[in-house]
C-alpha cells in the first residue's frame, strides 16, 4: 500500500496572454483563468495510478490562496482522497518557503501516523519557474529525490523512476520514502468522471496557516518583454506563395 | 572566484555551458576581473582538448571531480562535488547552464547551503546589490531577483548569451579532485541508461530545420505533408501541445514550455496559433516562416515571414515547387 502526496500549484493558464499585477509582483490571471501546471497534471495521474495499483491513497497539497480550493476540488475529482491547503498569498513566498511549508505538513502528518512513501511534484511551476521546490523539500526531509522523470513505479520498498537524460532514457531506483519531480510526457492525465466530481465535493479540505514567516522570493519586480512591432514579411496567400517560399528556402540555404 | 559547472557532450563542452561561460566572463569583467574556474564531473574523454576549449572560453582552471561516485549521474553527488570545490576555491558565485542537469545540481547546492537560487538568468544588473533578470512563465515574462547571499547561485538560460571564444588564450590548468560523497547522496543515482535511439527528442532539439504543426493539421492523418517537407529539408517534425494532448502525435515531438526547446535555423509552424506554451519552446529559432489561415494569430505576427492560407493547400504546393527545382532531400 503506497500513500502518495502530490503537490500542485494554482497558476494562470498559459494558453492566454500574460498580464502582470499592478504592483509587478505577480502574474494577473483574472482574465485568462487558472489551472495547474501540465507537469503536475501528469504527477497527479502517476499518483492515482500508483495508489490504485497498491491500494493506497492520494493526498493533494497546495500552498496558495483560498481560491486554490478550486484546483484542489478539480484534482480531487480525478481519484484523490484528501486535500490540504496551506493558505498564503503566493507573492510573499519564495521556493524555499514553499518547500519548508510542505515539509512541515509532511512531518506533522507523519507524527500523527499518516506516512507518505512517495511525494510527487512538478519539475517546475508554469509561472515562477524556480526549478527547485522538490529538491529543497527532499533535502528538508532527508529523502532521496529524482528529478524530471516521466514515469514512476513502486515495488519492494523502492521507487523505479524513468526520464530522458542527455544520453538516453535514465532509470533511477532509490529506496522509499522518496521524492520525485515529474515532467509531462510519460502518462496521459485522465478526465474527471461524474462520480469523481460528486466524491470530490464531499471531501473536506484541510486548511492550515503558514508555519513560519516567509523569507520571500527576493523579487524586485516582474517585467514583460517590450511589445515587438510585427516585422513579418507576408510572402503571399495560399498555394500561389509556394514560389516565394522556395526562394526563401534557397536564400536561407536550407535546400542544399 | 566564479565557479561554472560545465556539462560535456561527446567530450566537448555543451553549447549552453559555453554560453554560461560567456555570461560568467561578462560578470567577471564587471567585477574587475574575477577569476573563473570551470568544474567538470565524471568521465572525460580528452582532457587536453577540453582544457584548451575551456581556456578559450575564459576558464583559468578546470576542477575535475573524479571517483566512483561519479561513474553514473546523481544530482546530489554532483552538488557535493561542487560544494567541496566551491569551499576550496572560496567562490562567491556558482553558476551552470539552465539545462535539466544544471538546474537540478544547482538546486541541490542551494538547498545544501540554504541560500537562494535563480533559475534561467538572462542578464545581471550590477553587482551591489547583485540582481539578475531571469525567465519566468516560460520566457513570456522576466523577473528581476536579488541574490543577496554568498555564494550567489544561478543558472543561465539557453540562447541568452552568445558564445565568445578568445583567440590565443592558454589552455585551462587541470586540477583533479576527489571530493568525498556521502552514501545518502548516491541513493538516487542513474542505475541504467537506455540507448540514444530511445531519446527521440534529441534529433528535434538539434535539427537545423523544424516543420511544425498544430491544431490546423485537423487530425492524426493531417501530418503527411508536414513530415514530407521536413524530410525534403533534412529536418524534424515538431508539434504543439494540443496535438499531443489529442493523441495525434507522440509527446517527444512536442515543442513548448513542457516539451522540447528548439533553436533551428528555420522553423515552419503550420496551423499553430502561437500561444505562450508553444512560443516558449520555439522563440530561439533564427528564422520563422508561419503558415496559417488566420493572419492575426500570434505566431503570424511574431514570425519573420508568413503565408496566409490552409496548410493542407500550401504545404503540397511548396513540396511540388521544391521538387520541380530539383530538391530531393
Amino acid at each position: 500500500m503506497t500513500n502518495v502526496l502530490v503537490c500542485i500549484k494554482r497558476v494562470p493558464d498559459s494558453s492566454g496572454e500574460v498580464l502582470l499585477t499592478d504592483d509587478q509582483q505577480g502574474v494577473d490571471g483574472r482574465y485568462v483563468g487558472f489551472t495547474v501546471s501540465n507537469h503536475e497534471s501528469c504527477a497527479v495521474e502517476l499518483a492515482v495510478q500508483t495508489a490504485e495499483a497498491t491500494g493506497g491513497t492520494v493526498t493533494l497539497l497546495t500552498v496558495g490562496p483560498s481560491e486554490a480550493t478550486e484546483q484542489l476540488r478539480d484534482t480531487l475529482a480525478l481519484g484523490c482522497h484528501a486535500a490540504v491547503l496551506v493558505e498564503a498569498e503566493p507573492t510573499r513566498l519564495g521556493p524555499a518557503d514553499v518547500a519548508r511549508e510542505i515539509a512541515h505538513v509532511v512531518r506533522e502528518k507523519e507524527a500523527a501516523g499518516t506516512t507518505y512513501d512517495l511525494i510527487l511534484l512538478g519539475n517546475d511551476a508554469a509561472d515562477s519557474g524556480d526549478f527547485q521546490v522538490g529538491i529543497r523539500l527532499a533535502h528538508a526531509l532527508g529523502r532521496p529525490v529524482v528529478n524530471g522523470v516521466s514515469t514512476v513505479e513502486v515495488a519492494d520498498g523502492h521507487l523505479t523512476a524513468r526520464g530522458d537524460g542527455p544520453d538516453g532514457e535514465e532509470t533511477y531506483s532509490p529506496p522509499l520514502p522518496a521524492v520525485a519531480t515529474v515532467l509531462e510526457g510519460g502518462v496521459e492525465p485522465r478526465y474527471p468522471t461524474l462520480r469523481g466530481r460528486m466524491a470530490a465535493k464531499k471531501v473536506e479540505i484541510e486548511t492550515r496557516p503558514l508555519s513560519a514567516e516567509p523569507a520571500g522570493a527576493s523579487r524586485v519586480r516582474l517585467l514583460l518583454p517590450p511589445p515587438m512591432p510585427s516585422m513579418v514579411e507576408v510572402l503571399g496567400e495560399g498555394p500561389e506563395a509556394a514560389g516565394a517560399v522556395a526562394d526563401l528556402f534557397g536564400k536561407l540555404g536550407v535546400t542544399r | 572566484m566564479i565557479l561554472v559547472l560545465v556539462e560535456t557532450e561527446n567530450g566537448a563542452a555543451s553549447e549552453i555551458s559555453l554560453e554560461t561561460l560567456a555570461f560568467a566572463r561578462a560578470l567577471s569583467a564587471e567585477g574587475g576581473g574575477i577569476a573563473i574556474r570551470a568544474v567538470v564531473v565524471g568521465e572525460v574523454d580528452n582532457r587536453d582538448a577540453l582544457a584548451a576549449e575551456l581556456g578559450t572560453h575564459g576558464a583559468a582552471e578546470v576542477h575535475h571531480a573524479v571517483g566512483e561516485a561519479f561513474t553514473s549521474y546523481a544530482g546530489a553527488a554532483w552538488a557535493a562535488a561542487l560544494q567541496a570545490i566551491r569551499e576550496s576555491t572560496r567562490s562567491v558565485v556558482v553558476t551552470a547552464a539552465g539545462s535539466p542537469r544544471g538546474n537540478e545540481v544547482l538546486a541541490h547546492l542551494a538547498a545544501r547551503l540554504d541560500v537562494p537560487m535563480a533559475a534561467n538568468a538572462t542578464a545581471f544588473q550590477g553587482l551591489a546589490p547583485f540582481v539578475v533578470t531571469r525567465q519566468v512563465v516560460g520566457g513570456a515574462a522576466m523577473e528581476e531577483m536579488t541574490l543577496g547571499q554568498r555564494p550567489a547561485i544561478f543558472t543561465v538560460a539557453g540562447h541568452s548569451w552568445a558564445v565568445s571564444p578568445v583567440e590565443g588564450a592558454s589552455p585551462a590548468a587541470w586540477v583533479e579532485v576527489t571530493p568525498e560523497v556521502a552514501e545518502s547522496d548516491l541513493v538516487a543515482r542513474v542505475v541504467s541508461t537506455g540507448t540514444k535511439e530511445v531519446d527521440h527528442s534529441g534529433s528535434l532539439k538539434s535539427a537545423k530545420v523544424v516543420v511544425g504543426a498544430g491544431r490546423g493539421a485537423g487530425g492524426a492523418d493531417g501530418f503527411d505533408a508536414v513530415a514530407e517537407l521536413a524530410e525534403l529539408l533534412g529536418g524534424a517534425v515538431g508539434v504543439s501541445r494540443v496535438v499531443t494532448s489529442l493523441g495525434w502525435r507522440p509527446h517527444h515531438e512536442q515543442v513548448g514550455q513542457t516539451g522540447s526547446r528548439i533553436s533551428p535555423d528555420l522553423y515552419v509552424p503550420c496551423g499553430i496559433s502561437g500561444a505562450i506554451q508553444h512560443w516558449a519552446g520555439c522563440a530561439s529559432s533564427k528564422t520563422i516562416l508561419a503558415i496559417n489561415t488566420d493572419p492575426e494569430a500570434p505566431m503570424m505576427t511574431k514570425a519573420n515571414y508568413s503565408v496566409v492560407g490552409d496548410m493542407h493547400e500550401v504545404l503540397p504546393a511548396i513540396i511540388e515547387e521544391l521538387r520541380s527545382r530539383g530538391v530531393s532531400g
